[in-house]
């Protein structure tokens, strides 16, 4: 009993020493870069692994905000997440509720249609919005970083879901009040759904700060650049100049992973609850 | 008298109705009409786009199949693009199922400091990947690089030239695909793990079976409605690589990283050919549609729903 005892506590060291290790493979690359974005610019070009830069240097982080309008990157990503997930909120929670919890002709056949988009692929999409974007002359705007983005069928999906879980208990009780629909959608349905709502909120969030493909599309000019496609104008321009893309790099991810760091169990299950398709 | 209160009863329910239907389209309308506009008729539209060749300048051109007949005939560097994302799915979707199941297992045994670990799994699974890209195609780098630093430290005397050598760049892109995609399984597969009663693995190891044995024969079957769904999702997003292919190599070196979704962009927004990006974006929604029907035909072989 006791040798068996031994054998798993050493299986539970290995394991732990196992899953350390790959952790650490895990985080070496965020390690690698933060230290050689305050590193002097030669000292990336030798033979040499030191993770602790010598001498350390802040000249890559003043650097950056003078060759890039780069706090402007942030201003543009800021504005788009933002309005682009309490857009979806909204639109997205007003949906769900009427395919959840209200009965209307063609509701079935309708959320068919919204299901059906959830298997097509973004790419098939984009062409067609951005001649869309163009005939409108919003090109470069912030309402074609925004508002091709506000209207998910995924979000309303996940909502959809969620909603239809709840009891009808407490609605029927606020319909005997004289509660209106709008009533029970803001004082019964949406109290009751935070998990869900936080999901879709981190989810979305998420997806906007990082979004590449559509910022690059619709695009042009440097001051209208997101955080993601900010890095790809830094690399197009200073492309072997790795201490400055490096502290390009810290600066968009920071407050990604400050966040998550802060808020870890909401994004985690948030970003699971999504990726389950809200089960 | 009861036949009008009937009636009248009647009539009343459905101004109930009407105005539940009035208020259900109320809601509906703000969603709809972005939903319509953005992503309903634009995929239509992309389907009559493939079937027309248009510059955005000249007038549009109606060319019936002959897009689709180009892909296969006569655009050496699709074939390419096809085979590329083809083997980058085949590699990265198995390595980022079994490696996610191993580190949801370890995670599962309650060790100490796993909220740490599941933190540094997860890590890159919310940061930009443009970021991350960048920072790997440091590590990459044949010359000054950290990897080959410590594999000449290790005594390789040539290293590969990953990013430049048109035989390492796609094993190197799919490296970081796989560092990406392990965090979002884990979790899910976690999630998964701990609806398995413990009961059932209690009287397994009354009746004296191995944890060898009670995962193949408990946890793994328990699972695989979890692990179906961690399959589907992740072949689909393996289909869409881009921002590593286009931040780490834009594709390159001769093709070699190109994959479809950048060949879509490159076809669409460089050379200007609306058409047939669209036509090559209808081809892989039908691969992946294809994929996936097969997918759920397929899993009454191996997922296990009734336990």
């Amino acid at each position: 009993m006791k040798k068996r005892l031994n054998v798993e506590n050493l299986g539970r060291a290995v394991l732990f020493l196992s899953i350390l290790a790959a952790s650490i493979i895990m985080l070496l690359p965020f390690l690698w870069m933060l230290s050689t974005s305050f590193k002097e610019p030669k000292a990336v070009f030798g033979l040499q692994l030191q993770l602790i830069p010598n001498p350390v240097v802040t000249d890559n982080y003043k650097r950056i905000f003078e060759v890039l309008p780069f706090s402007r990157f942030y201003w543009n990503s800021i504005i788009t997440s933002a309005s682009v997930t309490i857009l979806q909120l909204v639109t997205c929670s007003f949906a769900g509720y009427a395919f959840a919890r209200l009965r209307f002709p063609g509701r079935d056949t309708l959320f068919l249609g919204y299901l059906a988009t959830l298997m097509i692929p973004g790419q098939v999409t984009i062409i067609p919005n951005f001649i869309l974007l163009r005939i409108l002359g919003w090109i470069d705007t912030y309402q074609a970083l925004i508002l091709p983005n506000a209207f998910s069928a995924f979000g309303t999906f996940l909502l959809r879901q969620f909603f239809s879980t709840l009891p009808a208990d407490l609605e029927d009780a606020a319909k005997i009040d004289g509660c209106s629909y709008f009533g029970i959608y803001r004082h019964v349905i949406l109290p009751l759904s935070k998990p869900a709502l936080s999901s879709l909120t981190v989810f979305t969030w998420l997806g906007q700060w990082n979004s590449f493909i559509w910022p690059l599309i619709v695009i042009n000019s440097v001051e209208m650049n997101t955080l993601t496609v900010g890095l790809r104008t830094l690399q197009g321009q200073y492309n072997t100049q790795w201490t400055l893309l490096m502290s390009g790099s810290v600066l968009a991810l920071l407050p990604v992973l400050i966040l998550f760091v802060l808020a870890q169990r909401t994004f985690i299950s948030g970003m699971a609850l999504s990726g389950m398709g809200g089960r | 008298m009861s036949l009008a209160k009937g009636k009248k009863a009647k009539k009343r329910r459905s101004a109930n109705e009407r105005r539940e239907i009035m208020a259900a389209y109320g809601f509906l309308t703000p969603n709809l009409i972005g939903f319509l506009i953005f992503t309903f008729l634009p995929v239509f539209a992309a389907l009559l786009l493939s079937f027309t060749e248009w510059d955005l300048l000249r007038p549009i051109q109606w060319v019936g199949l002959s897009n689709y007949i180009r892909m296969f005939t006569n655009d050496p560097t699709f074939i390419k693009v096809l085979k590329n994302t083809l083997l980058f799915v085949a590699v990265t979707v198995p390595a980022r199922i079994v490696l996610a199941l191993a580190v949801a297992l370890a995670l599962n045994q309650k060790l100490f400091g796993t909220t740490f670990f599941r933190t540094a799994f997860f890590m890159p699974v919310v940061s930009s990947s443009v970021a991350v890209a960048l920072v790997w195609q440091w590590i990459f780098h044949a010359d000054f690089g950290p990897l080959n630093n410590i594999l000449w430290i290790l005594g390789v005397a040539s290293p590969p030239r990953w990013l430049t050598s048109t035989q390492w760049a796609l094993p190197a892109l799919m490296i970081v695909s796989i560092w990406q995609g392990i965090g979002m399984n884990m979790v899910i597969f976690l999630a998964g793990l701990q609806g398995i009663p413990a009961q059932l693995y209690e009287a397994a190891k009354i009746d004296g079976a191995t944890s060898w044995k009670s995962f193949w024969k408990i946890t793994l079957p328990m699972l695989s409605p979890t692990t179906f769904l961690v399959l589907v999702m992740t072949t689909i997003s393996s289909f869409q690589i881009f921002d590593l292919a286009v931040i780490m190599t834009e594709g390159g070196p001769a093709n070699a990283t190109n994959t479809i979704v950048y060949h879509i962009y490159r076809n669409a927004f460089q050379f200007f050919r609306m058409g047939y990006a669209a036509a090559i974006a209808w081809f892989l929604f039908i691969v992946i549609f294809a994929i996936t029907l097969f997918q759920f035909r397929n899993q009454k072989n191996w997922v296990n729903y009734d336990i």
